[in-house]
């Protein structure tokens, strides 16, 4: 510990954390019980703009359409955050290792189920509760049951295919985005493209990226809790 | 006092537990797992005051906020996690290792 940091084992240093925790709880729940119990927030105008965006299920308008920035934005911190992550990692491989019979057999009954699925809720967003997020999730559990069990999977993860489809979200999201300022000169204003066949190519690329991003992170946290303390050095390569 | 706005003080209490915890907790992955009660807090005091708005659905704007704050918790959490794994290696010790420690 170093000098001049408060001991955070000291007790009276806890009590006055309490404290302050404490008044921070007191605090907040004073300004949520004071707020209105009625506020209808932003809905009505999501509700009213929803038409124009071809899609039925006002979140799904709002992540694509309303506030697409954020979704952008947030593609290129996954893509940024796995990129660190690969950089730390150094192209430590994890050998495969090989699961219970019964967790292989169940993993390879379940993985197609779980890609349907995805693809279903993909489909669905638009219209009711689903969408690129959700779809994503579930890929990247198929992927991660699939790990588990020690299947081997058919793409190397530095491959060229790989890489695209890491990328294939935020490579739709601004390559649209461009599209739509060569069409209504407004960066991401879909209103001149179709926008019932942009939604779905967005949200096709950004669930593909979320799933392959998400798995590729757990590989790699799995990755380093198996690699032995003194050969990860040696073992550390650069690819490409 | 509706049952929204119970949801969003057990947030807001979530939220003050795992603070304690962030600042007292001696190891980085005790940390690391408090701050993901305290995102998950944060979340469920949007989802539920989002429930405010009347008519069928919440208030769509907070949910999609959080839809996109959860991928960012994921993303920070695995790079928290690499960069602990690569403390560890280094041969930094942690709290759980250290004899001095006995909290």
């Amino acid at each position: 510990m170093n000098v001049g940091e408060p001991d955070a084992r000291s007790p009276l240093y806890r009590v006055l954390l309490a404290v302050v925790t404490v008044s921070i709880f007191l605090g907040l729940t004073f300004a949520i019980l004071s707020l209105p119990p009625d506020a209808a927030g932003l809905a009505e105008r999501v509700d009213a703009e929803l038409a124009a965006t071809g899609v039925r299920n006002s979140v799904t308008a709002t992540l694509l359409h309303f506030r697409g920035y954020d979704t952008l934005l947030e593609l290129a911190v996954l893509l940024l955050a796995l990129i660190a992550i690969r950089a730390i990692r150094r192209g430590e491989a994890s050998p495969p290792r090989p699961g219970g019979e019964i967790l292989t057999v169940l993993a390879g009954l379940q993985a197609p189920a779980m890609i349907l699925v995805a693809g279903y809720l993909l489909w669905a967003g638009a219209d009711a509760p689903g969408g690129a997020f959700q779809a994503g999730a579930v890929l990247a559990a198929a992927g991660v049951l699939l790990v588990l069990a020690g299947v081997q999977l058919p793409q190397r993860t530095d491959g060229l295919q790989f890489r695209v489809g890491l990328i294939a979200g935020l490579a739709v999201f601004v390559g649209l985005g461009i599209a739509g300022v060569l069409a209504s000169s407004a960066f991401l204003d879909y209103s001149r493209l179709g926008v019932r066949v942009v939604t779905l190519v967005l949200e096709g690329g950004a669930a593909v990226s979320i799933g392959l991003v998400l798995l590729e992170m757990f590989r790699s946290v799995l990755g380093g809790s198996r690699a032995p303390r003194k050969a990860s050095r040696s073992m550390g390569q650069l690819d490409g | 006092m509706t049952i929204s706005v119970l949801y969003a003080l057990v947030g807001v209490a979530l939220f003050c537990i795992s603070l304690y915890s962030v600042i007292v907790g001696p190891d980085p992955l005790r940390k690391v797992l408090a701050i993901n009660v305290m995102s998950s807090g944060v979340f469920l005091v949007l989802v539920s005051l989002a429930r405010r708005a009347p008519g069928p659905g919440p208030d769509p704007v907070p949910h999609a906020m959080v839809i996109t704050g959860i991928v960012v918790a994921v993303s920070a959490t695995a790079l928290a996690i690499v960069l602990i794994q690569r403390l560890h290696t280094a041969g930094a010790p942690t709290a759980a290792e250290d004899p001095g420690d006995d909290s």
